[in-house]
């Protein structure tokens, strides 16, 4: 027998190549990740390339909104402020909590719909916490939420960290109830199937099953949502910014140049156009990522 | 009953499997639906014990139920000698290797993100404490027994066809030596042509392991040419159990007479006489008050609509459930009904 020999031969191929080259096939995907990349590098490089002219406040007020021009590339604002700064800035900030706020928004969902789907005893009591979550009135809720707790947790890691720390931790838990309900539904039908019963007539353990058998399964649900749910976060921040309750006012997000720009909006379209097209190139991005990564991680379509 | 001192491998007392109906605005219990109620069988050693019926009569649960798959409502089922029905989970998944089972849907039973040599290590994952170059040996081992190339390891459950993919499955179910393997319909997604490779597949590890099988399936020239014994189920109880020779050359109750004479001939020359049953099986949830074959049984009579026939040695070696038979009687000696039972026996 060529035992050893063949066994060498055999060992299983990276599963991380295979889940590339897929990837790399999917066109979508390669446009999302470029895209993506750009915008990243945008927000954490732009403010080494780009400084604001500096100016004293009559030029600030003198070169109030105006149009592009090579000292001000979108322009400016209607105080005269210079929107690619801020728009790099913005950036930093608005990525930053989509991108936080869904992954906790999408690990509580999960980690929620996993349990209510998997175990009979727990789904009621969950689910129904799960429908109390989506009944509350979520202005207030993060009127208070942020109320009590703003100052104390503002003394504890600085004004600015500390307003991003609670808006995303407000928005993650305000946001996992879609995700959880859409994962307990598949587990619910992938339980019932067959190799979820092998897996247990072997006598693997729940949790083992689960990570095994179950999560790897729901991949694409879980995308979708999570793709998704970094725009709404990105929005709800800027809607918490305008009542007041996220950032302070002077501190500009894209939701929140999306909002000041509203008001100019039939004399200066650009100001709404400029961080729009941020927010929806993101999202587009995002959900493009998320395609080709749910097809790469399916061996069925990978295959092919 | 040449083996009658040793213990049987599997023993199986009056199982039930109910499973609630839950209605009305304050989701009461309402009823029960009996899939599988009061069944009592022994699967000696080595043995293959085929279990019939039609669609919904409750093969499957009990396959299930007798690895606890399902929490049985009642009743006790022991393997190799430990009460299976009240074991604690950890000694549970201890006892586990020793009885496994083969799906019916190879589709459905492989992780479709998972390779096969991941399908068929995960057990050996969960109960050995290998290395991985030993598992994979092992693997390769398995991967021999069942025939299929070992080139094959890398690849997933959707690269391959219906028959392969079974064989994977049984090589799952065949990684840590179990003594017991529930065969639940494994042929019945299948092809013709691949059914006979895979029940010769099954046999031959019998032969060659030691095996014992539970073998459910609704094929019945399939059970004829694996079982040893059979059992037909009808509506959650087991009608009949008998030697398969015996069975099928001259089955005793009019459900496995009747079952049995739908088995289509190879020879067109002869016919066969079809026992063409009325009506429908009655729901589970509300089964007869007596015999549950009653509403449909040609030979009816009084009693079967109020007493519950017990499964009983009407012949060495042979069960029934019907009134129509005394224990220990033998129907050739029997008057009455038992006769007419003799003209048909050449099907």
């Amino acid at each position: 027998m060529t035992d050893t020999k063949s066994s060498a031969l055999d060992k299983p191929e990276s599963q991380l190549r295979a889940i590339w080259s897929q990837f790399r096939s999917h066109k979508g995907a390669l446009f999302g990740l470029a895209v993506l990349t750009l915008l990243v590098a945008f927000v954490v490089l732009g403010p080494l390339l780009w400084q604001p002219p500096k100016l004293t406040v009559v030029e600030a007020i003198k070169s109030k909104n105006l149009g592009p021009s090579l000292k001000f590339p979108l322009g400016t604002d209607q105080i005269g402020r210079d929107m690619l700064s801020r728009m790099i800035l913005a950036g930093k900030v608005s990525l930053a909590v989509g991108f936080v706020a869904m992954a906790i928004a999408i690990f509580f969902g999960t980690f929620i719909g996993v349990l209510a789907g998997y175990f009979k005893r727990l789904d009621g009591p969950l689910m129904r916490l799960t429908d109390m979550f989506l009944a509350l009135p979520l202005i207030p809720l993060l009127l208070v939420m942020v109320m009590l707790f703003r100052d104390k947790v503002a003394a504890l890691i600085g004004p600015e960290l500390g307003a991003f720390t609670l808006i995303v931790f407000a928005i993650g838990i305000t946001s996992w109830m879609q995700a959880a309900r859409i994962v307990r539904g598949e587990v619910l039908a992938l339980k019932e199937r067959e190799y979820v019963l092998a897996a247990r007539s072997i006598g693997t353990p729940p949790r083992r099953v689960i990570l095994r058998h179950i999560l790897p399964n729901i991949v694409s649900p879980i995308m979708v949502a999570a793709t998704l749910g970094i725009a709404e976060a990105i929005i709800t921040e800027s809607v918490l910014s305008f009542l007041g309750l996220g950032f302070p006012p002077d501190f500009p997000t894209w939701g929140r140049l999306l909002f000041d720009g509203l008001q100019y909006m039939q004399l200066y379209p650009e100001r709404v156009i400029w961080p729009g097209l941020a927010i929806s190139l993101t999202v587009l991005a995002v959900n493009y990522i998320g395609d080709g990564l749910r097809d790469a991680l399916d061996p069925r379509v990978r295959g092919r | 009953m040449l083996d009658a001192t040793v213990a049987p491998l599997v023993q199986v007392r009056d199982l039930k499997m109910h499973f609630p109906i839950h209605s009305g605005v304050l989701r009461r219990q309402t009823g029960a639906v009996k899939a599988v109620d009061g069944i009592s069988f022994d699967i000696r050693a080595g043995e293959t014990l085929g279990l019939v019926g039609e669609s919904g009569c409750g093969k499957s649960t009990v396959g299930r139920a007798l690895i606890r798959l399902y929490e049985p409502t009642a009743g006790s089922v022991t393997i190799a000698g430990d009460e299976i029905t009240t074991m604690p989970p950890e000694a549970l998944r201890k006892k586990r290797p020793q009885m496994q089972m083969v799906f019916q849907d190879p589709q459905a039973s492989l992780n479709p993100r998972m390779t096969l040599a991941q399908i068929i290590g995960e057990p050996l994952v969960e109960h050995t404490t290998l290395s991985p170059d030993r598992r994979l040996e092992r693997i390769y081992e398995l991967m021999d027994q069942v025939g299929l190339n070992r080139r094959f390891a890398n690849r997933y459950p959707h690269e391959f066809s219906g028959g392969q993919r079974q064989r994977i499955g049984i090589a799952r179910a065949l990684a840590l030596n179990p003594k017991f393997i529930v065969c639940d319909e494994p042929i019945a997604a299948l092809d013709v042509s691949i059914q006979a490779q895979v029940v010769n597949l099954l046999e031959d590890l019998q032969d060659r392991l030691g095996l014992t099988y539970l073998f459910i399936s609704h094929d019945l020239s399939m059970v004829r040419h694996i079982a040893d014994r059979v059992a037909v189920m009808y509506l959650g109880r087991i009608v009949e159990l008998s030697p398969r020779d015996d069975l099928y050359a001259r089955p005793l109750h009019p459900y496995a007479e009747a079952l049995l004479s739908a088995v289509p001939e190879a020879d067109p020359e002869q016919k066969g006489q079809r026992i063409i049953l009325k009506g429908d099986v009655p729901s589970p949830a509300n089964p007869p008050k007596g015999c549950a074959f009653c509403t449909r049984c040609p030979k009816v009579f009084d009693r079967c609509r109020s007493d519950r026939p017990a499964l009983v040695e009407v012949a060495p070696g042979r069960q029934v459930a019907c009134h129509l038979f005394q224990p220990q009687t033998v129907p050739n000696t029997s008057n009455g009904p038992g006769e007419t039972r003799l003209q048909q026996q050449g099907v």
